[in-house]
């Protein structure tokens, strides 16, 4: 579904990516772990399309396509979805006038008409109820005011309502009481199937035991230094990044 | 061609010839077209208009006084009133009633019109004591509306009244003359306890020339409420001088929103006097301009009495070559202690060649108040951008998105819902966007 080769990307000559190959299957989830800077959320940002990073070399292909001058929407539009560790506060907007544009948004590029009222009311039930989200907070201003779990599970009712092929969660789990977190990735395994994809972006693997991961890669100065089964993310918590990079230099 | 302002200042004696000059108007009148002799229009040398330049305007030769009536078609100007809702109308084309498509009331209120005021002795006791008593008899522009006041909407909710509909005044210029100079003056007082919802709005039919001078004034006695909306998304060819005074007495509230969407040239001269305790003076603008266009936007709140409040919140979004100006004179007496004075003019600039100049201008004399000020110049966020785009909404949509979050909370204190759906349409219109909503 996603293959990411030889990729090296940056800021204004600045490299934060420096040559990461990955691939990832439907059907499968992968964990991509690392320290704080190493370049996870840049890799994250860049899948889903951000402009501000130049990609210098290496490509990203999605279900076979190059996605070299394809704009984050078209991206979206394609099935790669990006929940954001600090989403954007829109106030004037609501939860469901949000959702119900996006959905709508992302039909009219596949030629759709726009989903009718009844069935996207019932759509929105349905997936509110699964991510245990009162039908009180839909009508509110999206992420303002929002407590920081809020937030979260409101990415991940859009994750729902937009079910993508790939789905990146960035940092999903920071902000969360274990009370929110188990329900987050409640939701995130019930939407899970052998169509789909998942990156789990983490700096802990405290995600990782609720979403178990069939991959696990770490990331450092830009590069995957090391990739292997759940395990690794264990011993990386016992161990520490540090412990990877002593190892990297023999 | 004659210098506009001899023109103006000469075509007073023809003026004379069609009104009452025994009426004691008649002296203000004469007084003013004396002050705007002296002075002339204003100029760029004049701190007061020093982004707004009124000399192109003045090039053109405007007519002053509309040859021929016109008549217009109830269904060609419907999508110009709320049509959605039922109101009281006050309809003027070229400046001349249309009681055809107006609807007044003398039902315990009276919405009507200024001429009747001016010459029907019923109304002589009101007039004596309001026309002409908030408005500026310094400034050139007011006192050259003072000198052609003639025509307008009359306003007068007595005590503990409140009409059963909001007031819609309506200018339409249909281009009969090749350019048209109208001078309206609207007098609105709600006395103790009244409550009044007006919505006033000046509609070029044509692409001829248009220049509107229009002087309001609006008394708010003991706890009166007035809502007033003013609605300005003229064609091309059409500027507006708008020049509103407001007098509030205690407990009193009165809003004015500006909505500022099109014409040529608007400048809004807004002024606030308290003259009692625990008064709310509101004003609230979105202004979204694009090519040419320039808003300026110019404020007065003058605290005369303690413990008041008055709020400021203005919102502009300029593109392509526009040009805004948002100037906040906010002046606290020395008696006016405990005053609570806010003012916010944020501003997003969408092209490198849109300007807004923005000052705050504040002058506090006593020493136990609280004032805040707050002016902001920005881009669209593009982190926020991103998240949109990311979510499937393109990027033109996106934007608009954000620039609809950005204006919204200046929505939120309108009170009329259909007027807020409408302001909102106009506001994706303006943006060139067709959203699955209404926000």
């Amino acid at each position: 579904m996603l293959k990411v080769n030889n990729l090296h990307a940056g800021v204004e000559g600045n490299e934060i990516l420096n040559g990461i190959n990955l691939e990832v299957k439907a059907g499968e989830v992968h964990a991509i772990m690392g320290p704080n800077g190493s370049g996870k959320s840049t890799l994250a940002s860049v899948i889903a399309g951000k402009e501000e990073f130049e990609i210098t070399e290496g490509s990203i292909e999605f279900d076979g396509a190059d996605l070299e001058d394809t704009s984050p929407e078209e991206r979206a539009h394609k099935g790669i979805f990006l929940s954001f560790q600090y989403p954007v506060e829109i106030p004037g907007v609501s939860v469901t006038n949000f959702i119900r544009t996006a959905i709508n948004e992302s039909r009219k590029a596949r030629g759709l008409e726009d989903m009718p009222a009844n069935q996207m009311l019932k759509l929105i039930r349905e997936k509110s109820e699964l991510l245990e989200i009162d039908r009180k907070f839909l009508s509110r201003s999206l992420n303002e005011g929002f407590s920081g779990g809020e937030k979260k599970r409101n990415e991940i009712f859009q994750l729902a309502m937009l079910e993508p092929k790939l789905a990146i969660l960035d940092e999903t789990d920071s902000g969360l009481d274990i009370d929110a977190l188990r329900i987050v990735a409640n939701g995130v395994n019930k939407l899970k199937s052998k169509d789909n994809a998942i990156i789990i972006i983490t700096h802990y693997q405290r995600l990782l035991e609720y979403i178990i991961p069939d991959f696990v890669h770490v990331i450092q100065d830009g590069k995957i230094v090391k990739s292997g089964t759940k395990a690794l993310a264990l011993e990386l918590e016992d161990k520490g990044y540090d412990w990877l990079k002593n190892e990297s230099v023999v | 061609m004659m210098d506009l302002k001899d023109k103006l200042v000469s075509s007073f004696l023809a003026f004379e010839n069609n009104v009452d000059v025994d009426h004691p108007v008649h002296d203000i009148r004469s007084e003013a077209i004396k002050n705007f002799e002296l002075k002339g229009f204003p100029n760029r040398k004049q701190e007061a208009w020093k982004y707004t330049s009124l000399n192109s305007l003045q090039k053109i030769d405007f007519s002053i006084f509309p040859k021929q009536i016109n008549a217009l078609e109830y269904k060609d100007v419907k999508r110009y009133f709320l049509h959605e809702i039922d109101t009281y109308k006050i309809v003027f084309i070229d400046g001349v009633y249309s009681s055809f498509l107006s609807e007044t009331t003398h039902d315990g209120v009276d919405i009507c019109l200024m001429s009747a005021a001016l010459s029907k002795p019923m109304y002589k006791q009101i007039i004596d004591v309001y026309f002409n008593k908030v408005a500026s008899k310094d400034e050139s522009l007011t006192t050259l509306n003072t000198a052609f006041s003639k025509e307008g909407a009359y306003i007068y909710i007595p005590k503990n009244k409140m009409p059963k509909k909001p007031i819609e005044i309506l200018h339409f210029a249909t281009g009969n003359e090749a350019a048209l100079l109208l001078q309206p003056r609207n007098l609105i007082i709600a006395e103790e306890n009244a409550e009044l919802q007006i919505i006033e709005r000046h509609q070029s039919l044509t692409s001829n020339e248009v220049m509107t001078n229009c002087v309001t004034e609006i008394f708010a006695a003991k706890n009166a409420i007035v809502d007033y909306y003013k609605v300005q998304n003229d064609v091309k060819n059409a500027s507006l001088i708008d020049n509103t005074y407001i007098s509030q007495k205690s407990n009193s509230v009165v809003k004015v929103h500006t909505f500022s969407f099109g014409g040529k040239l608007t400048r809004n001269n807004l002024n606030y006097y308290q003259n009692g305790e625990y008064i709310d003076s509101t004003m609230k603008g979105v202004t979204i301009l694009g090519e040419k266009q320039h808003v300026d936007h110019h404020t007065l709140v003058h605290h005369r009495e303690p413990n008041c409040e008055s709020h400021q919140d203005y919102k502009g979004i300029y593109g392509e070559k526009s040009i805004g100006v948002f100037n906040g004179k906010i002046i606290v007496d020395k008696i006016a202690q405990k005053t609570n004075a806010f003012q916010q003019n944020n501003n997003i600039l969408i092209s490198d060649k849109a300007t807004i100049n923005t000052k705050p201008q504040l002058e506090i004399f006593a020493d136990d108040v609280k004032c805040s000020h707050g002016c902001t110049i920005g881009q669209l966020d593009e982190e926020a951008l991103f998240y949109l785009q990311t979510r499937g909404i393109p990027k033109k949509e996106a934007s608009a998105l954000l620039m609809y979050a950005f204006a919204n909370n200046v929505l939120e204190s309108v009170r009329i819902p259909e007027l807020k759906m409408r302001i909102n349409r106009l506001i994706a219109n303006k943006l060139g966007v067709q959203l699955g909503f209404d926000l």
